[in-house]
């Protein structure tokens, strides 16, 4: 396997690290888990669950408002300041580079959030002193909200390919929110009598990025254990799905003729 | 060398594109599948509400309550519509969803329809809390006056749930005093106050439910309950016949043939569901234990012996 | 016959315009050009001509309407192909949040450099044009002339055989263009090609085997630069001075310049020594004596001077 989307990863790691603008972000998410803690304290018997609760939130609020705003740049910046000019007069193929922004921006993401989850933990433990079974659901939550931002992050990179960052950030937003709700898109063909809409809505449910599958904040909150199985299956689907939208984007880009 | 610009990779891409993307949907679609049966098999009862407060939800929502009503409103939907399908489901935010929906949007009439018919649903089949149902109901009509059909859904949850006949009567009465109500409002709180017990009101006014909304679900409902008392409608019938055969031949009759060897009965006895009625002991009429319909427990056929 | 270093091959580039995009303006047209190992090559032609979409195409970075190129007989959509080349674009840009050895660095990890190799090439690139002090500086800081050096210390620190330049001398002081031209004429020694596209014809001039002149899309002449322009001697040029006393005879001051003493007259060959005759009846004192060729400047443009009296390129065809 080649090594040049590695060596593109790595130069994005750097770029992002270098961007000071993440560092207000991953201040803004500390910020939030300490006043889980403070909230915590009002509402006496649940401040575990009000912790997990609004950490978790947070943690993944923030990772989709990164995934998004560094996202819709990965491509676009390139072109349009063109330092793809030098770079892709290198030997390396143009999904090569995809591929490598792509990892560059997740391998960010994942470490910003395993720093902010390592926040969670230490206000968990600093309200109760010990950390109970049920806790390994948060891993768990945590390692779905990383899936979830890898598919975030691979339709920020497809719209980054060929609009600008403001229509690639509506876009990504609208499907992701579109994604939340998928469920209620699939109850509007299970309760209409309208065949053709129920056909429609059907079709949407199953082609849209399903997020609703990686939601389960509440289960780690109640220290529920999650089935290996959901695991397993919502590990394949980000994996397939997101290589679905990586090869969209490298049929969009390689065809494209740099200003 | 050949004319046309050649741009290799770019075909091959696009090529790959159209036969790996629409692969990878159907195995995501595939997958999808699956996950949706692993999310039901866990789906939590204690499905917690982070805000209950209506009221707070309203200063937070900075002028898109309407939207956040719809938003509320689809997940009370959603969450009965899961429920429903799930043995052993509890309903506990039923009733917490259409609050916080009336609140920020007390102008959304079907949620007002909704909550009378699903949350007065007994268990398993809804929370059975009829007096939260009235609560709405009321607040519905506190907040749309001239919303006369509210006063029917009141009426429906008096008669039908709360078995106050009165208080039905009187509902139905207030309502068909808006000059745009129906002439059988008046027909209902007369028909009320005298029968208000009796099986053939309340199939009158879950048939009134079913016509008077396009709701898929409510309707669903409300066939349930009409296949239901016509069940136990002939099974009174049948009762009655029973009787009459015990008077004629001083003994309970061991089946349904016999009643109609005894000329007593006549044409297909079977139950909305299509299951032929079967005899109990002491000549008491049964449904067909295969039958899905299900009685509702003060409607037993067997209320003489 | 050995393979040419660069081959092009009726090379096209049609652009979509209008608001409808349906009108297609044709930016090259039909370029056909063949450059041997080992030469060193001038691109020339006005800004718009098409110089930059050629040098674009042969990187992959906009595609062809139509034609093939090839160089070192590799056609330009392998990726093979860009392991031999090393290309400078026009206006350098590069990440700004790097130092100069940081991105000297990731480029030369496309090549497959272990790591101390990678130091040792950056570090000699760095110091061979000038910016072994700035190395550890942020790009961001770097002046035009510092982007520039960049820009060729990353074209060539993986000894490309084939080098293309597109404006390599813009923006940079004389002392800087001095010092791209020793680089330039020190790859070439080392037998590399050199491709470079410029609108400076005295570089042209100094540095180029061959040259093509691009107007318009077109391509209107390859050769030498000698062979470009007539190699007609259309006379003869000759500077001198005069003593104060002396007055220039009649014919001479009509015909010569001057700034204070210095003149400079210009005289057909047949005339030479009759004038050098005169003025050495008064006194003059002969400078210089050169012969006049009209250089890659005036036949530039004339060329473009024609041009602009034409009718500008028919936009070809509606689609």
């Amino acid at each position: 396997m080649s090594v040049i989307p590695g060596v593109v990863a790595i130069n994005t790691f750097r770029e992002a690290v270098r961007d000071r603008v993440l560092y207000n972000l991953i201040f803004f998410a500390l910020m939030m888990i300490g006043a889980a803690i403070l909230v915590g304290q009002i509402s006496i018997g649940i401040e575990r669950m009000v912790i997990i609760n609004l950490g978790l939130s947070a943690i993944s609020i923030f990772g989709i408002i990164m995934a998004i705003f560094i996202g819709v740049g990965l491509v676009y910046k390139e072109m349009e300041k063109r330092t793809l000019y030098s770079l892709l007069s290198k030997p390396i193929r143009r999904w090569e580079f995809l591929v490598g922004k792509f990892a560059g921006l997740l391998l960010t993401l994942v470490v910003n959030t395993a720093l902010m989850t390592l926040g969670l933990g230490a206000a968990l433990y600093f309200v109760s002193r010990k950390f109970e079974r049920g806790d390994a659901t948060i891993l768990v939550a945590v390692y779905f909200i990383l899936l979830e931002l890898a598919l975030v992050t691979a339709l920020a990179l497809f719209f980054s390919c060929f609009t600008s960052p403001m229509l690639s950030t509506l876009y990504t937003l609208g499907i992701y929110v579109a994604g939340v709700f998928a469920p209620g898109i699939l109850s509007v063909s299970q309760f209409t009598s309208n065949w053709e809409l129920g056909a429609i809505t059907r079709f949407i449910y199953y082609v849209l990025p399903n997020f609703h599958n990686f939601g389960v904040i509440a289960a780690a909150a109640h220290g529920d254990a999650v089935p290996f199985t959901l695991i397993w299956h919502n590990t394949l689907y980000a994996l397939l799905y997101v290589i679905l939208i990586l090869v969209a984007s490298a049929a969009v880009f390689s065809g494209r003729n740099l200003k | 060398m050949s004319k046309r610009g050649q741009n290799k990779s770019h075909t091959r891409a696009v090529l790959l594109a159209l036969v790996a993307v629409p692969a990878l949907f159907a195995l995501c679609a595939g997958l999808q599948m699956r996950i949706d049966a692993d999310t039901f098999a866990m789906y939590q009862d204690k499905d917690e509400l982070l805000l209950r407060s209506g009221a707070l939800l309203k200063k937070l929502s900075l002028g898109y309550e309407p939207l956040l009503a719809d938003v509320y409103w689809t997940r009370a939907v959603q969450y009965y519509g899961v429920r429903a399908r799930k043995p052993g489901a509890t309903y506990e935010q039923l009733w917490p969803l259409l609050d916080i929906t009336t609140t920020l949007d007390p102008k959304l009439m079907i949620a007002y329809r909704f909550g009378a018919v699903f949350l007065s649903e007994r268990p398993p089949t809804g929370p059975g809390k009829a007096d939260l149902a009235v609560e709405l109901v009321k607040r519905g009509i506190a907040e749309n006056p001239d919303e006369w059909r509210l006063y029917e859904d009141l009426g429906f949850l008096y008669s039908i749930h709360l078995k106050d006949y009165k208080k039905a009567a009187e509902a139905y009465l207030e309502g068909s005093k808006n000059p745009n109500a129906q002439i059988w409002m008046k027909v209902m709180a007369a028909r009320v106050a005298e029968t208000g017990n009796e099986l053939e009101t309340s199939r009158l006014i879950w048939v009134g439910v079913y016509s008077s909304t396009k709701d898929e679900m409510v309707r669903r409902t409300a066939v349930q309950h009409i296949n239901s008392l016509d069940a136990a409608l002939g099974l009174k019938r049948l009762n009655k016949s029973s009787e009459e055969y015990w008077r004629k031949f001083g003994r309970f009759p061991a089946s349904i043939q016999e009643l109609r060897d005894a000329g007593l009965v006549g044409g297909t006895l079977e139950d909305p569901a299509g299951f032929p009625y079967v005899m109990g002991p002491n000549g008491v009429p049964q449904l067909d234990p295969h039958s899905p319909i299900v009685l509702e427990s003060d409607q037993g056929a067997g209320e003489l012996r | 016959m050995a393979n040419p270093a660069i081959e092009i091959e009726r090379l096209t580039k049609d652009y979509p315009v209008g608001f409808w995009r349906k009108k297609m303006r044709r930016s090259l047209d039909h370029l056909s050009l063949r450059v041997e190992e080992g030469e060193s090559f001038g691109f020339l032609g006005p800004n718009g001509a098409g110089k930059t979409t050629t040098m674009k195409m042969l990187m992959g970075l906009i595609f062809p309407t139509s034609g093939t190129a090839r160089v070192r007989g590799r056609s330009i959509n392998e990726v093979r192909m860009h392991r031999e080349i090393g290309y400078m674009p026009e206006q350098p840009y590069f990440y700004d949040y790097l130092t100069a050895r940081e991105l000297l660095g990731y480029f030369a990890r496309f090549f497959g450099f272990n790591a101390a190799e990678r130091k040792e090439r950056v570090a000699r690139f760095l110091s061979l044009v000038g910016l072994a002090a700035a190395a550890d500086v942020q790009l961001r800081k770097f002046s035009k002339g510092m982007l520039q050096r960049v820009g060729i210390a990353q074209a060539i620190l993986h000894d490309p055989q084939v080098i293309f330049l597109d404006e390599p001398m813009s923006g940079l002081d004389p002392v800087g263009r001095r010092e791209v031209r020793d680089i330039i004429l020190d790859l070439k020694k080392q037998g590399r090609t050199i491709f470079f596209s410029t609108h400076i014809l005295s570089d042209a001039e100094m540095l180029c085997d061959r040259v093509a002149v691009l107007l318009d899309g077109k391509l209107r002449g390859v050769g030498s630069p000698g062979e470009i322009v007539s190699m007609e001697v259309q006379g003869m040029e000759s500077l001198f001075e005069v003593g104060k006393q002396h007055t220039l005879p009649a014919n001479i001051a009509a015909r010569a310049k001057n700034i204070g003493n210095r003149y400079r007259i210009e005289v057909a060959e047949q005339e030479l020594y009759a004038v050098l005759d005169q003025l050495r009846g008064c006194e003059g004192r002969i400078l210089s004596v050169a012969p006049l060729r009209p250089s890659l400047e005036d036949y530039f443009f004339n060329l473009v001077g024609r041009q602009k009296t034409q009718v500008p390129a028919a936009e070809v065809g509606v689609r």
